[in-house]
């Protein structure tokens, strides 16, 4: 049997759960590049190659950092305007596009100014976005979102997540913590200094 | 609040709030004599239940009194009798999208009732525990065991374990909570026991201290939002209306139902820790097998000892979850095999066609013997079925 790789798409019309194809999210201190457990730090690395080699790097912040719960996300939300204003410094067309809540939007939404997780699509293609990154968004939407992301979009995507990790994500970390994002944060200045 | 902050204090009733290895791995353990329905009583004791709703059903009304017994003694925060069993369902799913952590318990025709609920439940992502009590379906009415109604919540996304004794059961209850929970879980689970044969036989089982408890449940680590009425934005959904018709929706529909499927996976790496796994076995080097769930394993054990005076030697798989179903477990487990006879207590077979789905060379399994309408299964009769089997076969099967 072939081992499932977690690859950009589009992959098929409607492409397997990437856990139901016997993908298994990382232990603490690990991550996932396509699949396969790296070390977390290997991780970061190819995380940040990702996002300063590509032509329109995304952050899509979600409802656990955009809105003012607790402490927690306003620290998450300050690393990652960081994040994004690092990529931007980097890269003029980096784009940081905000997913506020879950709700379908009818009759359309406007994909300059926001994505959804029940259709990201709409958003990924009309800004032709190739690399981006979904932090703060609640497991079930995410994955929801990623499996859509892979199915019918060519965009890479990276999911920093402070459970367990979304294996659909072609790259993810898990245990998200204001210090962790503050570590890819350094991880794209490291990477920056290379280039 | 971070429950795992919670370790080392105490709650209302005066338990200690412990992590849930210290609970199942590490608590000292008396022993008591008592049914399954009072393992019930004892399980939820320690288990940091918040609200406990149920409809009475023979065989599983007795567990159903019994916690709100536990209500009276303050162990169990809200508890009370629903109208029927799709409206304690919904009730349980009203509970747990508020942040409770959720027990209740149906039997049989209770459970088709609520039959709507439970894929609901795995749908909004609802760590509700349920206790189902397998008995007969009508009709002709039956209340004696009967795993038929096992077969039919398989595609409703919860995960199913089923357990042999009252020591398991009381081991799946405590694990049961906890793996459901896990934010990479987070959906039903339903912990079946075979009843009358379970619920109403005492049994020795081996009881953590009562002044111990698990720790509470963490709606805050849910891989979908909690409803929280005091912090903003207060109207976020659970469950969108995805019911447009145009690709767009029903992709996100497909996708919803995958995840689901998904979150049913992601619980194998949890319950490998905390009950050892989905499977166990003995001697599977055996040219025989006998592979099943709950108390038609027991019943093939007393055939094994059976067979073993009569110089046959047969081996043991016991399937402990049935979601997610263990296919590389009995891929291994099964491998030396040349025949595989699955008992059941039921007249479909569903867990024989669960097999043969999955193992090569399905020619080998045996789908029986059944019984079913409640009729007790002889370890003389999984006997017969294998000899008549052996006497059958013109290829020779050494033990």
């Amino acid at each position: 049997m072939v081992k499932y790789r977690v690859e950009v798409g589009p992959e098929a019309y409607l492409p397997p759960s990437a856990a139901c194809a016997g993908v298994v999210l990382p232990d603490p201190g690990q991550a996932l590049i396509a699949g396969e457990v790296v070390h977390e730090d290997v991780g970061m690395e190819e995380a940040a190659r990702r996002f300063l080699s590509a032509k329109i790097p995304t952050i899509f912040p979600g409802p656990l950092v955009l809105w003012n719960w607790n402490e927690k996300s306003v620290k998450k939300a300050t690393a990652i305007k960081a994040m994004y204003d690092e990529l931007k410094a980097h890269n003029p067309e980096a784009l940081l596009i905000p997913m506020p809540d879950y709700r379908p939007k009818y009759p359309k939404i406007n994909p300059e100014v926001e994505i959804n997780p029940n259709h990201p699509n709409l958003t990924i293609w009309h800004n032709k976005i190739d690399v981006c990154m979904f932090v703060g968004v609640h497991c079930h939407q995410a994955n929801l979102s990623l499996k859509i992301i892979r199915g019918g979009t060519n965009c890479y995507t990276i999911a920093m997540c402070a459970q367990a990790g979304h294996e659909d994500a072609m790259l993810t970390f898990r245990d998200a913590t204001p210090d962790k994002i503050w570590m890819l944060v350094e991880a794209i200045k490291d990477v920056k200094k290379t280039l | 609040m971070d429950t795992k902050s919670l370790v080392g204090t105490y709650n209302k009733k005066g338990q200690k709030i412990v992590e849930p290895e210290y609970m199942l791995f590490e608590a000292p353990r008396t022993q008591e004599f008592m049914t399954g329905s009072e393992v019930v009583k004892e399980g939820i004791r320690r288990a940091s239940v918040d609200v406990s709703i149920a409809y009475p059903i023979t065989p599983q009304s007795e567990a159903a009194a019994l916690v709100g017994e536990l209500y009276v003694e303050g162990y169990v925060g809200e508890y009370f009798r629903g109208e029927n069993e799709f409206a304690v369902m919904s009730e349980c799913a009203g509970a747990s999208f508020g942040g409770a952590r959720v027990f209740t318990t149906t039997s049989g025709p209770g459970t088709l009732r609520a039959y709507e609920n439970f894929p609901m439940w795995a749908g909004s992502r609802l760590p509700i525990l349920i206790n189902v009590m397998v008995r007969g379906v009508n009709s002709p009415l039956s209340i004696q065991p009967d795993t038929l109604e096992m077969g039919m919540i398989l595609e409703t996304g919860m995960l199913i374990w089923h357990a042999e004794t009252a020591q398991e059961f009381l081991d799946f209850l405590l694990a049961g909570f906890i793996v459901a929970e896990e934010p990479d879980v987070h959906i039903p689970i339903a912990v079946c026991i075979d009843g009358f044969f379970v619920s109403h036989t005492k049994d020795m089982v081996m009881l953590p201290p009562a002044d111990i408890t698990l720790t509470p449940y963490d709606p805050y680590r849910s891989p979908v939002p909690c409803m929280d009425m005091e912090v903003p934005p207060i109207r976020m959904m659970r469950d969108p209306f995805v019911m447009k018709s145009n690709y767009i929706s029903y992709a996100t529909h497909a996708s919803w139902q995958q995840e689901v499927r998904a979150a049913c996976e992601r619980s194998r790496k949890h319950t490998i820790r905390l009950i050892g796994g989905l499977i166990e076995e003995e001697r599977t080097d055996a040219d025989i097998l006998i592979v099943s769930s709950g108390t038609a394993v027991a019943q093939g054990r007393e055939a094994v000892r059976l067979l073993a005076d009569e110089g046959i030697r047969v081996g043991i798989v016991k399937i402990k979850t049935i979601r997610p179903f263990p296919h590389e477990e009995l891929r291994q487990a099964t491998k030396n095999a040349k025949l595989i006879f699955v008992p059941e207590f039921n007249v479909a077979g569903w867990m024989a066609r669960e097999i043969k789905a999955i193992l090569p060379d399905n020619e080998r399994v045996i789908a029986g013997p059944h019984v079913c309408g409640g009729m007790t299964m002889p370890p003389e009769v999984i006997v017969k079925e294998i000899k008549k089997v052996l006497a059958g076969r013109k290829e020779a099967v050494h033990g």
